[in-house]
């Protein structure tokens, strides 16, 4: 006689690699998946393929020079990342920016962080078999791309911070472009959502998949969306407001079960929020100074016009290309919300030109440790949702 | 391709160049293969404003169905075996773009951990320079390539050795 168990078919695990070339990763992820027939039983990421040292590299570039190189790091929102390192290394001097330029800069990285998200729903959609969004993604991601040009000169990596303020005006030609983006752009998004949030197909591949709870979620020291999908209403522009995110009114968006559809739904609703503080950056810009030569005229860089007009000017603007600033002995850590998470920077400063140390807190590294989790069980077809769900970037990653 | 090989340079074979060579040129199909910064660049070109289908560039997913690689991006030690990999992957007759600084000289990143230059690895066609370079540049890369494929010949040639 048989029994039931002898029609079952034994099956051994085995290893799969998925990457570091695959055009699913987003970039040069390598993941090592043990399978149980199609379900995953273990997935491990295996990371590197892009390491760049760039924080060994900031020990031999002056404070200015070592911005360029955080446009490298998290090259989807170069904005963002600029505004996290300019503003641990303002701590660091001590020195404040005046209000103008802390809108713009505002303005600046919530452009950025619209445009991540861009392409964040752009690679994710197609992954997922939805061509049609990348496309969509792609050209409303162009205009933010020609803002942050008329600005700051160039489209990814602009570096456009400088310690105390900005290194130019926002003329208004980039308040105009701006406005008439706000203008457009709401009913853009309903034509992304219209493509997706009540597709069945969609829905199909999104839903209760790669579930990740509030708890889980706080142990795994997950940030941004991939925290908000879970529930918590964690932002550190509310937690902890810089650059003057207090006079802003904005909600966070959080999910509720932390699917990889509650994931989607927090990033769409992120867009919109951070259309509202640009919306209202735009509006209330103060008139006045850029730069804050006048209070901290040692660390701060001269505005162009008092630089090429008068001699001090002229003097100290030489002074800081040829020696640098020189903060003050001392250690500081500041976080931001980058458009995947907090991301920390810690300066340790020795008083000469040149970072001591410069100790980057990614949110794509952070948020890459919880992969194992999220697509144990799962099938193999959908740790490539799940994947993309959680926005890694490997640049970020790897540094 | 075999034939011309017995019949020499002659009438026949030289239009047959001119004929497959005007077909291969428009017909590039790149492999999906991002690095870095470049790689986002390089999806750009293939979306909406700038539609490198107009040129008849496909990305392919495979490096078996692709005879175009763009290197897009930093090169670290580590990734170095992979890109060769794929590259050898590929079938002849195929051809590199090094896009962006890190990739044809390293760039901005002259550390430990990175190759400072893609072609010490893969012969290289086209560089492209910029950090990243614009979509335009892309693009403009890829007409220079299309000239140097418009000049090519159907007769066997091994891929360019690196001697190093």
């Amino acid at each position: 006689m048989f029994e039931y168990k002898d029609f079952l078919i034994e099956t051994d695990k085995f290893a799969l690699n998925i990457g570091p070339s695959h055009p699913a990763t987003h970039g040069v992820l390598r993941v090592l998946v043990q399978l149980d027939g199609e379900i995953v039983v273990n997935a491990e990421p295996i990371i590197g393929y892009l390491h760049t040292s760039m924080e060994k590299y900031a020990e031999f570039r002056t404070y200015h020079q070592a911005e360029t190189i955080t446009d490298r790091m998290d090259y989807v929102s170069g904005a963002s990342n600029n505004l996290g390192y300019i503003l641990a290394v303002e701590k660091l001097c001590g020195v404040k920016a005046p209000k103008r330029a802390e809108y713009v800069r505002v303005i600046l990285a919530e452009l950025t962080r619209i445009s991540s998200h861009l392409v964040w729903l752009a690679t994710h959609a197609v992954d997922l078999g939805a061509l049609t969004e990348f496309l969509y993604c792609f050209r409303e991601r162009e205009l933010i791309l020609d803002i942050i040009e008329t600005v700051t000169g160039a489209r990814m990596t602009p570096s456009f911070y400088r310690v105390g303020g900005l290194a130019m005006d926002a003329h208004k030609d980039f308040f105009d472009k701006t406005r008439s983006f706000i203008k457009i752009f709401p009913e853009k998004i309903s034509e992304y959502e219209a493509l997706l949030t009540k597709n069945k197909i969609w829905l199909e591949r999104t839903k209760n998949l790669g579930i990740i709870s509030a708890e889980d979620a706080i142990n795994f020291a997950l940030t941004g969306p991939s925290l908000r999908g879970s529930g918590i209403k964690y932002d550190v522009r509310k937690a902890n407001p810089y650059s003057s995110y207090e006079d802003f009114d904005f909600e966070i968006p959080t999910g509720e079960t932390g699917d990889v559809y509650d994931r989607y739904l927090v990033r769409i609703e992120e867009m919109r929020q951070s259309l509202k503080i640009i919306s209202q950056a735009v509006e209330n810009v103060p008139e006045g100074e850029y730069l804050s030569y006048d209070e901290y005229p040692q660390y701060v860089i001269p505005p162009k016009k008092r630089a090429l007009t008068t001699m001090e000017g002229m003097i100290s603007l030489f002074k800081y290309g040829i020696e640098g600033i020189k903060p003050p002995k001392g250690e500081v850590y500041v976080s931001i919300e980058n458009p995947r998470g907090e991301l920390g920077f810690y300066m340790v400063s020795d008083g000469s030109a040149f970072p001591y140390r410069m100790r980057v807190r990614p949110p794509s590294f952070c948020n890459i440790s919880a992969l194992n989790i999220m697509v144990k069980g799962h099938m193999v077809a959908d740790l490539i949702a799940i994947m993309g769900s959680v926005d890694i970037l490997l640049g970020e990653v790897d540094r | 391709m075999g034939i011309e090989e017995h019949l020499g340079d002659n009438i026949i074979t030289t239009s047959l160049d001119k004929i497959v060579s005007w077909g291969r040129k428009w017909s590039i199909w790149p492999a999906t293969f991002g690095l870095a910064c470049c790689a986002i660049e390089m999806m750009t070109v293939a979306s909406s404003r700038y539609d490198f289908d107009r040129l008849g560039l496909i990305f392919r997913s495979s490096p078996r169905q692709a005879d175009l690689i763009i290197v897009s991006g930093r090169v670290s030690y580590k990734m170095a075996p992979m890109v060769k990999r794929v590259y050898d992957q590929m079938p002849n007759p195929k051809w590199v773009i090094a896009m962006g600084d890190c990739a044809s000289s390293g760039g901005l990143f002259n550390v430990y951990s990175i190759v400072q230059g893609v072609d010490r690895i893969i012969p290289v066609d086209v560089y492209i320079p910029g950090c990243p370079p614009r979509p335009e540049a892309l693009i403009y890369g890829i007409t220079k390539l299309q000239e140097k494929i418009e000049k090519g010949t159907l007769k066997h040639e091994d891929p360019p050795q690196i001697l190093r």
